[in-house]
């Protein structure tokens, strides 16, 4: 029997697979959302998160036991699943919907998280330490199921986070924010949900060895009625637009001409 | 590359064809020679002015005159930038059948007037194939319109032909026809680390066969372009796990008409290379995503600029058989021993076109008669070409003899004599 002082550290990453954001976003005709039959890769701030913890396992040698990815998306999603896997997760869930299903809002997702964490708890060595997570995605910029993850289970949240240190033994936390004008530093205790900021990595490659090791890690699947959620949506979405086309600038001939065309366009001195 | 400084007083800037065509007859009634410039990216000096020729720059006829979606030829003024054209036909999901570095800046009608190669060649073939029409203003100003677009014409000589890859020294091509391939629906890109360059020849041959119809670049990178790349900021280096006892990379890419099929495809070789009894490869990243593929490919085109970076360059841009390019390079490294900083090779391994680079700390004469004509010479004696995609431009007139027979050369020179008697089309460039 080894010490039983430290019990080992399981991460969970929450994941989305989200239009990649090199590809020009178009609105379809009706507007009613927009082309997603473009190229999709893993939420850039997400790829942050699952860095992150493939990095703490490597700072903190053998005091992290498990990192499981989760997604919640449609059967196409599992791909986001295995390139958290091959930059080094352990395992993964799918929680599967039907591809004409509405995407799910922060609170459906933050709802399922919790429901995971909790059936987390009751499997041996399990019960999730850490939530790392991305701040936002960049489909809906929502950037909030972090927030509401942390408050629904009770947890602290370390959200923006640019540097995270953990204290594995004494299960803490050191985090560095981005705020306004600056950055905070904030210790907390375990368990705890830490969204993540650019600054924090830069995401690896995944390796071919790593890759082909992906593909035989398990990918456990699971329903909305499994964990007892309801992702019908809350929110109606009206419309959706482009935003007006940039009018290009003009020349002026002299400064008076620039100050009445200032004058026209509503500006004055102060 | 601050290497050829032009002395030219004046520049013109037409819009015109006919304009062209004015300029060069009331040059050509007083001798005055004319040197054409596109975007000016050019590595040999081919549209430079050597004294104090006039320079006709093309900047200024720069509108796509039509683009036909369903042939998808693209017919435009020879001044229209690569990467404009590139956005241009994309909305029609097409692509230009060619793709350099210096995209951004250099025009199509010096592309087609020098015959750019490119990272697309492997793919799409020479410019000499999907260039179906050019309109060109001769050296006594009269306007060649051969500027058709049908993809078949066996009706006598094929004119065009002479003026692609001419550098400016028979006429000055104003307008391009050119056929553009539908874009690929799916790409994906591979960096493998080779342990020695050995294995690069068949790394090629087991990826050719395995991926055939949707291998559109194999690229080779030696291990001193890559540590300079990564030097200086081209793309995100690979974990230096990944890179341990790497001698050389090799860039692969795949286009293809659907996703699945080409991932397949790809993962199938991937794991067949990795799982080998004797491995070709050490290892490899694959990219996830648009950032990851632009961010690898990077790496390789970045190696031009982080060679501008790191000091005074001589480059040397020859065809010679792939198994010969470490040879080559290390010959090259060994006879300058400490005279430069960094010896270099990089290229198209599926064209057999090797980069082959000098990083010194200024240009010097020692330097330069270190290199010339050395390299010709060993080009030569693997009956290479001294320039696979550059041109020969005023850099290599005098080199010209490595490559073609005296024969050759005097029928080029007829040719010239029979366009331009009078020798004012971008004089001392290409023969001397």
């Amino acid at each position: 029997m080894r010490p039983s002082a430290a019990r080992l550290l399981n991460i969970l990453v929450p994941i989305k697979r989200a239009v990649d954001y090199a590809v020009k976003i178009r609105v379809n005709p009706q507007q009613t959302g927009i082309d997603l039959n473009v190229k999709h890769s893993m939420n850039p701030f997400d790829e942050i998160a699952v860095e992150e913890a493939v990095r703490l396992r490597e700072r903190l040698k053998g005091a992290v036991a498990s990192i499981k990815v989760v997604t919640i998306g449609p059967a196409k999603a599992a791909e986001t699943l295995r390139t958290a896997l091959a930059m080094g997760a352990d395992s993964a869930v799918h929680v599967e919907l039907p591809d004409s299903a509405p995407a799910p809002e922060p609170l459906g997702v933050a709802q399922a998280l919790r429901a995971l964490v909790r059936r987390e708890a009751e499997r041996e060595g399990g019960g999730v330490d850490l939530v790392i997570m991305g701040k936002q995605a960049i489909d809906d910029d929502a950037g909030q199921t972090g927030q509401m993850l942390a408050g629904l289970l009770g947890w602290g949240q370390a959200t923006f986070a640019s540097k995270l240190d953990v204290d594995a033994e004494g299960k803490s936390a050191v985090v560095m924010r981005e705020i306004d004008g600056g950055s905070e530093e904030m210790s907390a205790r375990l368990p705890l949900v830490v969204t993540t900021d650019l600054r924090l990595n830069e995401p690896r490659y995944a390796s071919l060895p790593n890759i082909m090791k992906a593909k035989k890690k398990p990918i456990e699947k699971l329903t909305a009625a499994d964990l007892g959620v309801d992702f019908t949506p809350r929110l109606e979405t009206i419309k959706i637009t482009e935003p007006p086309t940039r009018v290009g600038g003009g020349k002026v001939a002299s400064v008076d001409e620039l100050v009445a065309k200032l004058k026209e366009a509503g500006f004055t001195a102060v | 590359m601050g290497k050829y400084r032009g002395r030219a007083t004046t520049v013109l800037r037409p819009k015109t064809t006919q304009q062209v065509s004015d300029i060069v007859r009331w040059c050509a009634s007083r001798d005055i020679p004319i040197v054409p410039q596109g975007g000016n990216t050019g590595l040999v000096g081919g549209s430079v002015p050597l004294h104090d020729e006039l320079v006709v720059s093309l900047a200024n006829m720069n509108t796509v005159r039509s683009f036909d979606p369903v042939s998808g030829i693209l017919v435009a003024d020879a001044g229209c930038i690569l990467q404009s054209l590139t956005d241009y036909v994309a909305p029609h999901n097409h692509i230009m059948p060619i793709d350099l570095g210096a995209k951004g800046s250099c025009h199509i009608g010096g592309n087609v007037a020098t015959n750019a190669g490119g990272l697309r060649l492997l793919r799409y073939g020479s410019l000499h194939g999907s260039v179906l029409g050019l309109e060109v203003v001769l050296p006594d100003g009269t306007i060649l319109d051969q500027l058709t677009s049908l993809r078949k014409d066996n009706t006598g000589y094929d004119l065009k032909q002479l003026f692609i890859g001419a550098e400016g020294t028979l006429g000055i091509i104003t307008g391009v026809s050119i056929l553009t391939p539908p874009s690929p629906q799916a790409s994906n890109n591979v960096i493998l680390a080779l342990p020695h360059f050995d294995n690069v020849q068949p790394l090629y041959k087991t990826v050719k066969r395995q991926l055939s119809e949707i291998l559109s670049a194999f690229e080779f990178i030696d291990r001193t372009a890559y540590d300079l790349a990564v030097k200086h900021g081209q793309g995100r280096a690979l974990s230096d796990e990944d890179v341990a006892g790497a001698d050389c990379f090799v860039l692969v890419e795949t286009s293809g008409g659907r996703r699945e099929h080409d991932e397949e495809k790809l993962t199938d070789l991937l794991s067949s290379l990795l799982e080998a009894d004797t491995p070709l490869i050490n290892t490899g990243v694959l990219s996830q995503s648009p950032a990851q593929f632009s961010s690898l490919w990077a790496l390789r085109e970045g190696v031009t600029e982080a060679v501008s970076k790191e000091g005074k360059a001589y480059k040397y841009d020859i065809s010679i058989p792939l198994a010969s390019f470490k040879h080559v390079v290390d010959t090259t490294r060994e006879h300058l021993r400490h005279a430069v900083k960094h010896v270099l090779g990089y290229g198209h391994v599926g064209d057999g076109n090797l980069h082959l680079n000098i990083v010194a700390s200024a240009y010097t004469q020692e330097i330069q008669d270190a290199l010339e004509p050395f390299v010709y010479e060993l080009v030569a004696s693997y009956r290479g070409s001294i320039s696979a995609e550059h041109g020969i431009g005023a850099m290599k007139t005098h080199a010209l003899h490595y490559s073609k027979n005296d024969v050759s050369i005097e029928w080029m020179k007829k040719i010239k004599a029979l366009f331009d008697p009078r020798g004012i089309m971008n004089p001392g460039k290409v023969l001397e």
